[in-house]
């Protein structure tokens, strides 16, 4: 075959999951990106953007351009999208509890730029339920999340008919640990929660309701076990089909469409022999391109380093490399699709839809995604799976090589110096957002804002559509933090089921001679200190990804501790004071996002303060060396980072800081 | 620690200081044989700094996953609206395979954090039944010395509750309608009526309605037969849903109102209850051996109420108890034929 002859398909938007620091800063890193060859933009918001408080809200502490970009107001979106082309550029913005009002806040901008809104092309995340059970940055209870997310929805529809108003995500249902089968059935059923609550506004008509579901996307995960992938993306289109068919009765196929984005798996990220995983991110890219009939519409790739720390623009640049030699050096876009006839293929796939069918029918009968949120069911099953997941690869039942497997190797080139193998955020930009948002709050016309807020707060307490009055909001100069102040004024706030039950995971029967050993030596110290040992587990900061939390809360109680788990985004005092009142032996700190350096320390200086500073205190996350003996100089006992899988020998550490501290052991 | 400590820890520990809260409860805690009498003589100065006034002590009891904690949140909430401090003693499983435990309980009251006005403890059953642990009385105490209202939560339907009445002023059965619990409740018989009725969750309307109307019903007829003695108190049934922050209000009032009715005989009601915890107490360190020795239950009772009369606390009594035990054992000559049995 001659190069070049044969008719080709039009190869998915590439993106890069990108943002930090400030939205000047962001908009530079967003218009190099294009300038390589990105064809889309995916914002990463911070933290605070994303759970609705101000850079100088004291749980913002240390988030600040953390983990994405600070959007405050129209002035920060303003620059983020400075010299960009709305009106040509498909823009993901993963943003979910304050997704109406960064919508709103690209709405403004656009009205201003004189751009028409059905012009507009783009995707808000918007999927509340997974944050619920996974990405941890909801604010809202279900009911009035659902509401947003309806009012979004049917305002889009007619509005801005080209935007993706919900992305449903089975992406981080996988990141908490999800099963192949139940990352398809919570996805379905989360899909069919937003479904009925858009009917149920009765606000939209028959046909657009047809619209409605044509424009429902997904945002999807894909996994190192890419043959199942493949076929987990053909029971997907299978399942949408039927379900948009049958329950909904939407006749046009093309609107019954599976039309998803992907960014692969970042859980199997390596930290040991990080050069592996741009390996692993290629073999899971593939998973979510070869089938054509189930072929992602956007990609977006972690990068290698992820499990370091954040990512430089060359680490981004990358993995972008990749998909550009799919996408246009090989010959995958010029053939149909490889796998319809496949025997193995169709078999597997048959049986994922089966199984995923009868576990969203167990969903069903409990009444629906969102009472199956609220009773922790989900939540609890998919901390199970993860804990079997860990356990799987800490007995080397599950391969992963460098880590359980093929540890020796040669020292790789690319990680010679660990702190400038990643991106630093430089502690300045915290300062800086601050300032800004004085100098913003105090040029704007005040009585404006008051007044655009009070109509916000009043229609919020009826069933009118709030994106129209958040868009007027965010034109009279309102921020993020006042705009979700004022709804949390009416809807309250919400903190969802940890799925860290008393009886998480008692039918794994942890055993073998590790864990007997470790519980004898807890029975001992109960025995010498009068009481059991009490383990402490927060996650300081804005923060939502709990996994590593669960799973050593889960690990503690089995091998013995009485383990308190506190949940999600607390402040450092909260956490001091906790210990306290819990009279905890041992505290334990989870954090993902990149803030420890702040964070840490005041948890620490909390504990002194109210004369507990003798309590040790571990910490784990991603955590690069530097900051790691930073917070040991400090005065923290240990600092654990994704090479340490293995749990048995975390919890024996535990035990010994106990023994020393308690029983002068 | 010396008398004079015990003295100075138990004075700031009525003066609310939460440091002191959080050391009195760590000494309390402790299962050490030898810390049993430090304990007991703790409780006892603690019991004398100014016990009539001492908090507000109510139960929320009930099947898992009706919403306890987070009512227990709600109600925490209420109570520091009306100008209360509140102590929480949340208690939880302990699983049978570790001996370790998941306090979850904590997770689920975020908003009360921050608020030196709050104290909340997490316990686990440590394997003991009816979810009430024998260092539950004792923190419990620690936290009505400090606090104007101290609320405790514990797992389960029946026997529990009993437990709780030894514990607590006023005790609440949580329920959720539509569950079965209801009917349960009523087919095992109203054997110690609680004092409140709550039906959570009550977001169902229909649903709700129909749990208050079984309770109702049963209620009324209980009264029915027991006869409506004067200036009885009528147990309400309420609805709620601390999700949404509904019924909260008239739960608190109700709570209030049996503070009221309790009254003088509050004071009566504590000593029974610590006599009968005592009992207990007494049985599950040394066995029914123990209470027959000492007479058999009746005789018992009437002991141990002339040694609370004396200002003995539940925790002394089971000492007092416990030695009078070992000294009849002995000079019975019962104990060294039993030591000399093969072990």
């Amino acid at each position: 075959m001659t190069i070049g002859t044969a008719k080709r398909d039009r190869p998915w938007i590439m993106r890069t999951y990108a943002g930090h620091s400030t939205a000047k800063a962001s908009n530079e890193l967003f218009r190099t990106n294009l300038s390589r060859g990105q064809t889309g933009l995916s914002v990463a918001f911070d933290l605070p953007t994303q759970t609705g408080y101000d850079a100088d809200h004291v749980l913002a502490r240390g988030e600040v351009g953390k983990v994405g970009v600070p959007v405050s107001h129209l002035g920060d979106m303003r620059a983020l999208l400075d010299g960009i082309p709305l009106e040509t550029t498909n823009t993901s913005m993963t943003i979910n509890a304050t997704a109406t009002w960064l919508l709103s806040l690209y709405l403004a901008l656009a009205e201003e730029r004189g751009i028409e809104k059905n012009k507009l092309t783009g995707t808000t995340q918007n999927d509340i339920i997974k944050e619920y059970l996974s990405r941890g940055t909801h604010v809202f209870p279900p009911a009035p999340s659902m509401r947003l997310i309806a009012d979004m929805i049917t305002y889009t529809v007619r509005e801005v008919p080209q935007w993706n108003p919900i992305n449903i995500c089975s992406y981080h249902l996988q990141e908490a640990g999800a099963t192949t089968v139940q990352e398809l059935a919570y996805a379905m059923t989360t899909a069919i929660a937003v479904l009925d609550a858009v009917r149920d506004t009765g606000r939209i008509t028959g046909v657009e309701f047809e619209q409605v579901v044509g424009r429902i996307s997904f945002f999807c995960n894909a996994g190192i076990r890419f043959v199942d992938e493949i076929c987990k993306m053909r029971a997907f289109v299978e399942l949408w089909d039927s379900i948009t068919r049958d329950r909904y009765g939407v006749e046009d196929p093309a609107m019954r469409r599976f039309r998803y984005g992907v960014q692969v798996n970042s859980l199997g990220l390596t930290e040991q022999q990080p050069e592996n995983n741009i390996i692993r991110i290629v073999l899971e890219m593939l998973a979510v391109t070869l089938s054509k009939d189930a072929r992602a519409r956007a990609v977006q790739l972690p990068a290698w380093n992820e499990a370091l720390g954040l990512p430089r623009p060359w680490d981004q640049q990358w993995s972008l490399r990749a998909q550009q030699v799919l996408a246009f050096e090989s010959d995958l876009l010029e053939h149909g699709d490889l796998f319809n006839g496949s025997h193995v293929v169709e078999a597997r796939v048959k049986q994922l839809v089966e199984a995923a069918r009868q576990e969203i029918a167990e969903v069903e009968r409990r009444g629906g995604a969102v009472p199956c949120v609220e009773s922790g069911y989900i939540k609890q099953r998919l901390v199970e799976s993860n804990a079997l997941r860990v356990r799987a690869i800490e007995t080397g039942e599950q391969v992963v090589v460098g880590v359980n497997k093929f540890v020796d190797g040669a020292d790789s080139p690319l990680v010679k110096d660990r702190a400038s193998s990643i991106q630093t955020i430089d502690p300045i930009v915290e300062e800086q957002q601050k300032a800004a948002l004085t100098i913003w709050r105090s040029e704007r016309d005040e009585a404006a804002c008051r007044a655009s807020l009070d109509a916000l707060r009043a229609a919020a307490k009826t069933t009118e559509n709030l994106v129209p009055l958040s868009i007027a909001c965010a034109r009279a100069g309102v921020t993020t933090g006042e705009w979700s102040d004022a709804l949390r004024d009416v809807f309250g706030e919400y903190r969802a089921p940890t799925g860290v039950a008393p009886v998480s995971g008692e039918s794994r029967r942890e055993s073998g001679d590790e864990v007997a050993a470790l519980r004898l030596r807890l029975d001992a110290l109960e025995r010498t200190m009068g009481r059991r040992p009490k383990l402490l587990v927060g996650k300081p900061g804005l923060d939502g990804h709990s996994n590593g939390a669960e799973q050593i809360a889960i690990k503690a109680r089995d091998v013995g501790f009485d383990v308190v788990y506190e949940g999600i985004r607390l402040t450092p005092k909260q956490i001091a004071d906790a210990a306290l009142e819990e009279g905890a032996h041992v505290v334990g700190l989870s954090i993902l996002s990149g803030s420890h350096a702040s964070l840490v320390p005041e948890v620490v200086a909390g504990l002194k303060a109210h004369g507990i500073g003798d309590v040790p205190v571990i910490v784990g996350g991603i955590i690069p060396d530097p900051d790691a003996e930073m917070l040991l100089a400090s005065g923290v006992a240990r600092v654990y980072t994704p090479k340490d899988f293995a749990l048995n020998r975390i919890m024996s550490d535990i035990v010994e800081l106990v023994e020393r501290r308690y029983a002068g052991g | 620690m010396q008398a004079d400590e015990l003295d100075a820890l138990a004075r700031s520990v009525v003066a609310a200081d939460k440091r002191s809260v959080a050391k009195a409860l760590n000494l309390v805690e402790s299962r050490r044989e030898q810390d049993r009498a430090l304990i007991g003589a703790f409780l006892d100065r603690l019991g004398r700094e100014r016990a009539a006034e001492f908090g507000h002590r109510i139960g929320l009891t009930g099947p898992p996953g009706v919403g306890k904690s987070t009512l227990a949140a709600s109600v925490a909430l209420e109570m520091r609206r009306r100008g209360k401090s509140v102590g929480i003693v949340a208690v939880d499983p302990t699983s049978v395979t570790s001996g370790g435990s998941l306090l979850g309980d904590r997770a689920r009251m975020g908003a009360l954090s921050g608020d030196d006005g709050i104290f909340v403890r997490s316990y686990a059953t440590a394997g003991e039944p009816g979810g009430v642990t024998s260092t539950a009385l004792a923190s419990i105490s620690v936290l009505a010395a400090a606090y104007d209202v101290v609320l405790v939560e514990t797992v389960g339907v029946g026997q529990t509750e009993t437990d709780v009445r030894m514990l607590v002023d006023t005790v609440a059965l949580v329920l959720q309608p539509g569950s079965g619990d209801t009917i349960q409740f009523l087919k095992a018989g109203i054997m110690e009526i609680p004092d409140v009725f709550v039906v959570q969750k009550a977001d169902h309307e229909d649903l709700a309605d129909r749990a208050l109307g079984d309770l109702g019903s049963a209620l009324r007829m209980t009264h029915a037969v027991s006869g409506p003695a004067a200036n009885a108190w009528e147990t309400p049934a309420l609805a709620t849903s601390a999700l949404h922050g509904r019924g909260i209000e008239p739960l608190v009032d109700a709570f209030d109102r049996h503070r009221e009715f309790l009254g003088d005989s509050t004071a009566n009601r504590r000593a029974e209850g610590s006599v009968a915890w005592a009992m207990r107490e007494l049985e599950r360190l040394h066995g029914r051996y123990a209470t027959n020795l000492l007479g058999g239950r009746t005789r018992l009772r009437e002991q141990l109420a002339v040694d609370q009369r004396a200002g003995a606390g539940a925790f002394t009594l089971v000492e007092v108890a416990a030695s009078r035990f070992l000294n009849t054992l002995l000079a019975s000559g019962h104990g060294p034929a039993r030591q000399r049995e093969p072990s």
